[in-house]
């Protein structure tokens, strides 16, 4: 998939945790591993660094402030765009996206 | 001359202001540009972007037929903003659309187009939709829609752009901005205005008030009523999406960056520009109602903002009697006018001239 050009980058982050509980998580389709207590923008810098690109000019982007104000870690979570990796703690099963540029709005038929 | 004495003074740099201080500066003169500071209002910086013709006027031809010269004017005034500043406002004049949610409403806008047109000689157009015509235009408008009214005069652009366009397009032309300067005092003494803050006094033959809300109070100052109140309006921005909306309507708009627009409410609540819950909730339901795709998508943005109206709703061009040389200005369409204004209204205080435009939106139609 076209996504895997984003995450070619070899990731230069080690975690420092120490917790030994691991939990798994899915990451473009990839089962990934982190300590418990990880959030999402952690877990994406540990693997490639980058998580989306922007909505404008297409450009990757990386999570940047890890406090919730730069909105540069932005990734597509259980299937909701848009959401902020470093406000969320991995869970296990989740299923992490990187996003490419603008979010579509899904139709909806509604004459059911 | 004093450095702070000048040809014209300009007060308010919103986009009324700017507009007209743009016009006259690219007739050599000497301009300067009064502002308040952040404490202004700035319904400039709160507006929604369009350039809107269906609807304006239908009671009130002269209005109809302003607007309608107005944004005529706005694709060559665009491309001299382009040329001259290198700022493109982003303007499409797509047409635009107004919806109606039950017959009954439909109705009622199909009434006031008529009316519209047969004032206008049939120079205002306009065609009704049904339903299963507005989904050719917009698939993802839900079936709950009756039906809109599409006028093909209608358009928006990227109001904080315009706003940036103008700006650095007064001062390109050697206009002089002066922000912070809270005015307390316009003298009119010997053909000259003596406008007194807490700042150097600034001197100028000729005054224009674009105050927005102040100027009802700095018009006093002048001998010009200029009657206006505040109108607010919420808006909410959504996240960027995918482009699919090729057209913006009275209720939602989405931006060439793809974020949404939404708001179209009105209340009268004085000075308070803030945002209420159950406004914000109105205008996200009726949004959804129309565009379902919506509902899934996040709201990261909400304002709310002052609209300057007066007590008809059109605008105000008046000139000062007792005052020669002092010009009021007032309206609430600062977008959809802005071509008209550098261009008409300049002229009008350029050269004094006092055609039809004029003498329909004197202030004294409301002293009847």
């Amino acid at each position: 998939m076209s996504y895997q050009i984003l995450v070619a980058v070899d990731s230069m982050f080690k975690s420092i945790s120490e917790c030994s509980e691991l939990v798994e998580f899915s990451l473009n389709g990839k089962l990934v591993q982190v300590p418990k207590g990880t959030n999402v923008a952690a877990a994406v810098l540990l693997e490639s660094a980058v998580c989306r690109t922007t909505v404008v000019s297409n450009t990757a982007r990386g999570p940047f402030c890890m406090m919730g104000v730069c909105f540069d870690c932005l990734v597509s979570i259980d299937g909701l765009a848009n959401q902020q990796g470093c406000q969320t703690l991995v869970e296990p099963g989740m299923e992490v996206i990187v996003q490419r540029g603008a979010v579509e709005a899904e139709r909806v038929d509604d004459y059911g | 001359m004093a450095s702070n004495t000048f040809d014209y003074a300009v007060v308010g740099g919103g986009l009324v202001g700017s507009c007209i201080a743009y016009g006259l500066s690219k007739d050599s003169q000497s301009v300067a540009i009064v502002d308040e500071g952040d404490r202004a209002f700035r319904a400039s910086r709160g507006n929604f972007g369009l350039v809107w013709v269906q609807g304006k006027g239908w009671d009130y031809p002269a209005y109809a037929r302003w607007t309608r010269q107005a944004a005529g004017l706005w694709p060559s005034f665009a491309l001299e903003l382009l040329e001259s500043t290198g700022v493109d406002v982003d303007l499409r004049q797509t047409g635009g659309l107004v919806m109606s949610l039950d017959d009954a409403e439909l109705e009622a806008d199909h009434r006031k187009m008529e009316q519209l047109s047969s004032h206008t000689n049939g120079e205002f157009q306009y065609r009704m939709l049904s339903n299963s015509l507005l989904k050719q235009k917009i698939p993802e408008i839900s079936s709950q829609v009756a039906g809109a009214v599409f006028c093909p005069h209608d358009g928006h652009v990227n109001p904080l752009r315009l706003f940036r366009a103008l700006h650095q397009g007064m001062q390109q032309n050697g206009a002089e901005y002066l922000p912070s300067r809270h005015i307390n005092s316009i003298e009119y003494c010997h053909g000259e205005f003596q406008i007194k803050g807490d700042f150097d006094e600034i001197r100028a033959s000729k005054i224009v008030l674009c105050a927005g809300l102040q100027n009802s109070k700095l018009g006093e100052m002048v001998g010009i009523e200029i009657p206006v109140v505040a109108n607010r309006g919420q808006l909410l921005i959504t996240e960027k999406l995918k482009h699919f909306l090729d057209y913006p309507t009275l209720h939602v708009r989405q931006t060439t960056e793809g974020g949404l627009q939404i708001g179209d409410s009105a209340e009268d609540v004085g000075l308070d520009d803030g945002t209420t819950n159950n406004v914000m909730a109105m205008l996200a339901a009726r949004a959804t109602k129309m565009f379902p795709v919506l509902e899934s998508i996040k709201v990261i943005r909400a304002w709310g903002a002052l609209r300057v109206m007066t007590p008809d709703g059109k605008p105000v061009y008046q000139a000062s009697t007792s005052c020669p040389g002092a010009y009021g200005v007032a309206c609430h369409s600062g977008v959809t006018l802005a071509a008209a204004h550098a261009e008409k209204i300049s002229q009008w205080i350029l050269a004094g001239e006092h055609g039809d435009v004029i003498s329909n939106f004197s202030s004294s139609r409301f002293n009847v």
